[in-house]
């Protein structure tokens, strides 16, 4: 018996199918919470021992308490409205971006079979949410009616759409060597991808320049260092969350979050095999699929703080030039590179 | 029950959020109810078990068409009395445009309703066994594969179109060339020398 | 060759590599910083941080009024007000400093003949409320009596050097 039908049985067809869902949204949406809080802290330690400096480590023990107590001072702090401001839409963007971020995880494969939402178009879904995102960006950059954060806005939304095209490309090859749209379906198929032993698309040679290209696009379509160029602190001051406190200001700071563990994850599935082991060999079955997931949600994580503070942040320019000049033609090679190899071996000539 | 209740949910949010597109008096407000529309359509289509239909909608609509109409609608600086003096001058034409627009939706409501139309020819046939997607790429790529070439072809020409009426070669400023800078290395640029007190540096 | 070499190290992200190893080894290098508030830099002697006023081993306090520290404070953070005492000794009866617009020149320090007002090494008086740090009198001499020993040692300790 499932756990849906657990639900059905006492509750009737409707609402018990209701009931187990709000339950598995919250199930996945509470931790997700709990996860993003921590992760803002191990980002914050990574990000300083780089620097040879220590971090937060005052609030609990070894600081790991820290978030929460960011999260009740801005909890406690007034909710600022600059009078220009257009009311409605300048409340509204935070929610956008924290809901679209926790709508996203709808489709995630935990492990096997672990899924709210097991849709045949799994990863159109997750490109779709995720270009929603945009907008918490674009509206709360223009209701504040404020320079710095307009200006924020203007430059997601180009970054935004222009990684979106590489990145809808990368997806192509790895739908097409996976055959399907369906998350677990593609994680499956990495099952002994190369040579019979390695599970993941990445160790297959002809699409680990792609998992790169991911990687470098997923940080640009999260806005993170290097390309955090919608809130480069240096010429706009926190970009689109300028105007923005208590409340309204932690939404962006968990979706935001939220959506970065979210492109860890989808690294993670699309070419390390998700809940998978890294290698096909029995013996590493025993340990659950979703730790294997969040183990290598963590390693990602480890490698997006990494590259922060490794890499100076990119000019607008450069970022574009990378997108468009770089990353399309690279990635559209590649698509044809990949559908033409599987046209030779795959499909017979 | 639950169908019929989130099909009367999306359809009012996409009439109410089309009508608000056009009587919102702010640019981007209208945007904003369209994108509303959009998004609720590709609900609609979910509904009617599109899905592929409907994560595409939202993935170029809402994902990339309506960013770009936000994009240029959010710089303009719209003056909105000026906006408004030319109602009365294009009013009678556009209630024109509308009446006609109003009469042939009557015309084709009334002939679908008519019973003329066989049930079979109103709806796609849907086999069950196939996915949406590859249903829809089965169909593309064998029936309608010249159209679906000469769709792309017509794309094609309209990007280069694009590209050539907005590109211009600046020749009064130098572009960073990236490769170049970085290929430079120190041997070509710097050398030592012994210089001899008292004479001049040849530069 | 060289081109080809160029070309291998844009595609492979060699400078990136290379960039991200050394940040590795920075990771597990020991922190540079120290823990503040369990850990501190050593103060030198010299270190001007929070005014005292001090007093005589006798308990006589030392400040004779003459305004030298009054007159000299570029940030006109000190306000004095004297008039003789019982026993006819000149004496302050208001000796306020304004932290608030003190710069911590010490110049106070350097005019005063008979090492009555100092800086002393304590850095860490911050306060919830401004008014707080409109020191009077009381406060300072407070000040001089808690820190006597640190002032003391610290005078001792600079005083070959004066």
């Amino acid at each position: 018996m499932t756990f849906t039908q657990w639900f059905q049985s006492w509750g009737g067809e409707a609402f018990g199918w209701f009931l187990a869902t709000t339950v598995l949204i919250l199930m996945i949406a509470l931790p997700l919470m709990l996860a993003v809080a921590m992760i803002i802290y191990a980002d914050r330690k990574i990000w300083a021992a780089m620097a040879l400096r220590r971090g937060p480590n005052v609030v609990g023990p070894l600081g790991l308490l820290q978030s929460f107590a960011d999260g009740l001072k801005v909890m406690l702090q007034e909710t600022i409205i600059p009078s220009a401001a257009n009311r409605g839409l300048f409340l509204l963007a935070p929610i956008i971006t924290f809901t679209v971020a926790l709508i996203v995880w709808a489709v995630i494969p935990f492990g096997p079979g672990m899924v709210l939402a097991d849709i045949n178009v799994g990863l159109l879904y997750l490109l779709a949410a995720s270009s929603l995102g945009v907008y918490g960006v674009i509206i709360s950059g223009w209701a504040s009616n404020s320079k710095y954060p307009f200006y924020s806005a203007l430059r997601a939304a180009a970054q935004m759409v222009s990684y979106e095209v590489s990145i809808g490309f990368v997806l192509i090859s790895v739908v097409l060597w996976a055959d399907s749209f369906n998350l677990s379906k593609i994680v499956l198929e990495q099952q002994g991808h190369v040579l019979g032993f390695f599970n993941g698309f990445g160790f297959n040679p002809l699409l680990f320049p792609m998992a790169v290209v991911f990687l470098i696009s997923a940080l640009a379509e999260t806005a993170r260092a290097p390309f955090d160029l919608t809130e480069a602190e240096s010429e706009l001051v926190a970009g689109y969350q300028t105007e923005y406190s208590s409340m309204s200001f932690a939404l962006f700071w968990l979706g935001e979050y939220a959506n970065v563990i979210l492109m860890c994850g989808l690294n993670a599935i699309l070419f390390w095999g998700g809940w998978l082991p890294p290698v096909d060999w029995a013996p590493l079955y025993a340990v659950p699929g979703i730790i294997w997931f969040f183990s290598k949600i963590l390693i990602f994580f480890f490698i997006f703080s990494w590259i922060k503070a490794t890499v100076p942040r990119f000019r607008y320019d450069q970022l574009m030039r990378l997108g468009w000049k770089v990353f399309l033609p690279l990635s559209l090679i590649w698509v044809f590179l990949v559908s033409g190899y599987l046209m030779l071996t795959r499909y017979g000539a | 029950m639950i169908q019929a209740f989130a099909f009367y949910l999306f359809a009012a949010i996409v009439i109410l959020s089309g009508a608000l597109t056009v009587l919102s008096r702010n640019p981007v407000h209208s945007v904003l109810w369209l994108i509303l529309a959009f998004f609720n359509a590709a609900g609609l289509m979910v509904l009617v078990g599109a899905e592929f239909i409907a994560m595409l909608l939202v993935i170029v609509y809402v994902g990339a068409v309506a960013v770009l109409f936000l994009f240029v609608v959010m710089m303009l600086d719209i003056d909105f009395a000026e906006l408004r003096s030319g109602f009365v001058r294009y009013g009678f034409f556009g209630l024109l445009i509308a009446l006609v627009l109003a009469g042939e939706l009557i015309i084709a409501g009334g002939a679908w309703s008519a019973g003329a139309i066989d049930i079979a020819n109103r709806t796609a046939p849907v086999s069950t066994d196939l996915s949406n997607i590859e249903a829809m790429g089965a169909l593309i790529y064998s029936k309608y594969l010249y159209v679906f070439e000469a769709a792309g072809l017509v794309l094609l020409v309209a990007m280069i179109g694009a590209i050539v009426l907005t590109h211009r070669e600046r020749k009064d400023v130098r572009p960073q060339n990236i490769s170049d800078q970085v290929k430079r290395r120190p041997q070509d640029a710097v050398r030592n020398i012994d210089q001899p007190v008292g004479q001049g540096v040849e530069l | 060759m060289s081109v080809i070499a160029h070309y291998i190290k844009t595609f492979t992200l060699w400078e990136f590599v290379k960039a991200h190893w050394l940040t590795l080894k920075y990771f597990f290098k020991p922190k540079a910083t120290i823990n503040y508030p369990y850990e501190r830099n050593p103060l030198s002697p010299r270190f001007r941080g929070e005014h005292a006023l001090r007093r005589y081993p006798n308990g006589e306090e030392r400040c004779i009024a003459c305004k030298l520290c009054e007159a000299v404070c570029p940030a006109l953070a000190i306000t004095i007000e004297a008039e003789p005492r019982d026993d006819g000794s000149r004496r302050t009866t208001r000796y306020d400093i304004d932290m608030t617009k003190c710069i911590y020149c010490g110049f106070c320090q350097e005019a005063c003949p008979v090492d009555a007002i100092v800086e002393g090494p304590n850095l860490e008086f911050s306060t919830e409320t401004r008014e707080e740090l409109l020191y009077d009198k009381a406060k300072l001499l407070a000040n001089g009596d808690r820190w006597e020993r640190a002032i003391a040692a610290n005078i001792a300790a600079d005083a070959p050097y004066r």
